[in-house]
């Protein structure tokens, strides 16, 4: 095997992709080969390294200096900086552009080390197109272990044991769900994998596919032995073309190494894989449907029980986990239950991948111990609010999800406690509110949301979060009327207890849990007539204050319709008839005589 | 539909053929079936549903059910140049919507409709999971990270430019 003093790891997911990473890596290959450096320096497509903000992102080990946004321009000066004279170059490190915070080394950043990396153990560490990485960081051992030295209900026990929770949102124990299809009856049983993130805002299962898909695979061969299951298949949103590429690749490689297919290491068990597309219906996500989905047919939820262990796809028993989950299970088997229940509170063990977004500083993907407190995700690792402004709420959970206010910014995460606040854990996207957004306008999204994505078979759903939605928009247009709120709160308790699916009784957890710490916001709308946030236009006013204005007139040049005027040097006016709320003017006056209101 | 002529057409109706005799025997084939289609035609007209429909054995009510349930199928051509702007969460609270405004009002049509030219289509799409660089929009495979809706001219006009 040859040996290179260098690697440069450069990060291939979706959000580096899409500045140019893949230009990235081949300038590093043509540059390395013009400095005769290709028998020294090795350059390895990696998976996401989780700071996408900071993308496209460039690692040189062996000292682990990680390089932030860097263009394919800054190539040619890394090779003949770094790895030919061994300077590192100083403008393009992490935190180069803050006072006395460069750092060397990826392991002193902080988004980095408050980390506990299980289910994200190789994302950025190897290339997820070579199986012969993840087997070099104890790929498909666990898989060995299972099979020749552990009978199937050793394998369900230490699942269980290992109190393992479903990761795609409801939390459900693993191992339970395990047993029951190893207790169903069959010749034919399924394992299928949940890879249809629609959750808005969260793309941890994704950079998980495209950054290990053997982690996937390997933990789903073993869910097959544990349940006795030879098929398992791997349902995938469409819009995922590079996890798709190389989860295609990991299954044939796992193929022609026996590792997948007939007669798996010598042992006789046998499981294939298939991969199914999705194709954009977020209510796939909830299991019912997604096996409805593979059947071919429309996406329809189904009732509940029989449950998809006893009776799911094709009418057989069927396992279904998400994918964050399967990625727990291999290293649960190699370092066994008791060190996972190290890890995490009483009630939840291990970890969670976060997609932390919306406004906050280190926009990505972490994953955290259970129990990590929100205060910690969102200043520690998430470097806080840009712009100085004031953190106001953390949505948690999707559209099934809620709001975490301020006030509660020190609770620890894990899935009770978020049950509790009225939000849930979901499937891990976390994003992060300012001052700047309107809580009744962010209710309003997600049920534009459910609106559009219900899938129209049960009453509730279909009728109901479509009259909430009208509710809404009267509200944020300004027409808001006593008592709204009342009936919104009404409706929202009776889809929750009425709703055939997950879905649709968790729809309208925006609107009850903004309700529950925002309701000032929608009085203010309804009986003030008024958007604190300054979000929803119908209620809004731009006036200048007549006292400030100098009449220096950049106002009325920079005014899109028109809608200022004044002579020189007097106080200006706006034309409220004209005006389209766009807030130019008070961007540009420098005398801050122009308020909202 | 094409301009080449029915050598083209006829050239795409033999892969559709293949494609369905690809999938005949596997369980839930229609999807799968349906996607492939649709990276041949570019859309999936009634004329296309049916030749699956009569393919598959199975009534073509319950291919139109399927078509019309799922956004990845469209019924109508997209544009040359796809447009899709992404309204997941962590985009809407940075201002996609500003940003999906301004396309409507530069290429002068709506969400979900494609230009007289046939160039651009504009769609609205779910998180691409590029929220790292919200606001984000794609055209074809290309996307656009981290935009104001004043960044929106420059864009289209880049692509106006490449089709002359």
């Amino acid at each position: 095997m040859h040996f290179y003093r260098a690697h440069v790891l450069c990060c291939a997911g979706t959000g580096c992709t899409s500045s140019k990473s893949l230009d990235i890596i081949s300038n590093f290959e043509k540059y390395i080969k013009e400095n005769q450096l290709e028998n020294e320096v090795k350059v390895i497509k990696t998976g996401c390294f989780g700071l996408c903000a900071e993308g496209p992102i460039v690692v040189v080990y062996p000292e682990g200096t990680m390089y932030v946004r860097v263009s394919p321009a800054d190539v040619k000066e890394i090779v003949e900086e770094h790895l030919v004279k061994g300077r590192a170059v100083q403008r393009l490190l992490a935190g180069h552009d803050k006072t006395a915070e460069v750092s060397q080394s990826l392991d002193n950043i902080e988004f980095f080390t408050r980390q506990k990396r299980i289910a994200l153990r190789n994302c950025g560490v190897i290339n997820p197109e070579c199986i012969d990485e993840y087997i070099a960081r104890d790929g498909y051992s666990a898989l060995a272990k299972v099979l020749t030295q552990m009978t199937p209900q050793q394998v369900i026990d230490e699942v269980t044991a290992s109190n393992l929770r479903g990761r795609g949102g409801a939390g459900f124990p693993t191992g339970r769900k395990w047993q029951f299809a190893a207790n169903s009856k069959g010749d034919i049983k399924y394992v299928c994998c949940n890879a249809d993130e629609g959750d808005p805002g969260a793309f941890m299962d994704r950079s998980i596919l495209e950054g290990d898909p053997h982690s996937v695979i390997e933990a789903m061969t073993i869910a097959g032995y544990a349940i006795g299951a030879n098929h398992g298949l791997i349902y995938i949103r469409a819009e995922y073309p590079i996890a798709v590429q190389r989860l295609k690749i990991a299954i044939q490689q796992a193929n022609e190494y026996g590792l997948l297919g007939e007669n798996i290491l010598g042992t006789g068990f046998s499981f294939d894989l298939q991969i199914r597309l999705g194709a954009g219906a977020f209510v796939c996500g909830e299991e019912t449907a997604l096996m409805t989905s593979i059947e071919g047919k429309r996406g329809e939820p189904r009732v509940r029980p029989p449950f998809p262990a006893v009776k799911g796809l094709f009418g057989k028993p069927t396992v279904l986990n998400n994918v964050e989950t399967y990625a727990n299970i291999p290293v649960i088997i190699l370092k066994g239950a008791e060190w996972f229940n190290t890890i995490g509170t009483e009630r939840s063990k291990g970890t969670k991948v976060f997609a932390v977004g919306g406004n906050i500083v280190n926009t990505g993907l972490v994953e955290i111990a259970m129990g990590t407190t929100l205060r910690e995700i969102v200043y520690d690792i998430g470097g806080g609010i840009p712009n100085g402004k004031k953190f106001k709420a953390a949505q948690t959970g999707g559209p099934s999800g809620g709001c975490i206010p301020a006030e509660h910014l020190d609770t620890p995460i894990e899935y009770d406690t978020l049950t509790k606040l009225g939000s849930m854990m979901g499937s891990g996207g976390l994003i992060v509110l300012d001052e700047d957004n309107c809580m009744v306008d962010i209710a309003k999204f997600f049920l534009e949301f459910t609106v559009d994505e219900s899938c129209g078979k049960c009453p509730p759903c279909r009728i109901g979060t479509k009259r909430m939605l009208e509710l809404l928009e009267k509200i944020t247009s300004g027409d808001g009327e006593d008592g709204d709120i009342e009936k919104l709160e009404e409706l929202a308790k009776s889809i929750s207890k009425s709703a055939l699916c997950g879905l649709g009784q968790t729809a309208p957890n925006p609107v009850l849990s903004t309700l529950r710490y925002f309701r000032h916001e929608y009085e203010a709308h309804v009986y003030d007539k008024k958007c604190p946030a300054g979000v929803c236009k119908a209620m809004l006013h731009y006036h200048i204050i007549a006292d400030k204005c100098i009449g220096c007139g950049l106002c009325a040049r920079k005014c899109p319709t028109s809608a200022i005027s004044g002579d020189k040097k007097q106080p200006h006016v706006i034309d409220q008839s004209k005006c389209i709320k766009c807030g130019v003017c008070m961007e540009s006056c420098k005398f801050a005589a122009i308020y909202r209101g | 539909m094409s301009k080449c002529g029915c050598t083209c057409s006829d050239a795409k109706e033999k892969q559709l053929q293949e494609i369905i005799e690809k999938y005949k025997n596997t369980e839930g084939a229609l999807i799968p079936v349906l996607h492939e289609a649709q990276e041949v035609y570019g859309y999936l007209p009634l004329s296309v549903q049916s030749k699956i429909a009569e393919g598959l054995n199975v009534p073509l009510a319950e291919v139109y059910g399927v078509v019309t349930f799922y956004t990845q199928f469209s019924l109508y051509p997209k544009g040359a140049y796809k447009i899709q702007v992404c309204l997941g969460t962590a985009c809407y609270v940075k201002g996609a919507a500003l940003v999906l405004n301004e396309l409507q009002k530069e290429l002068g049509i709506e969400v979900g409709k494609c230009t007289e030219d046939g160039k651009f289509s504009l769609d609205a799409c779910r998180c691409i999971g590029a929220c790292g660089l919200a606001p984000v929009i794609m055209i074809n495979d290309d996307v656009y990270g981290r935009l104001k809706p004043e960044d929106v001219k420059g864009i289209i006009q880049k692509y106006k430019d490449m089709t002359e």
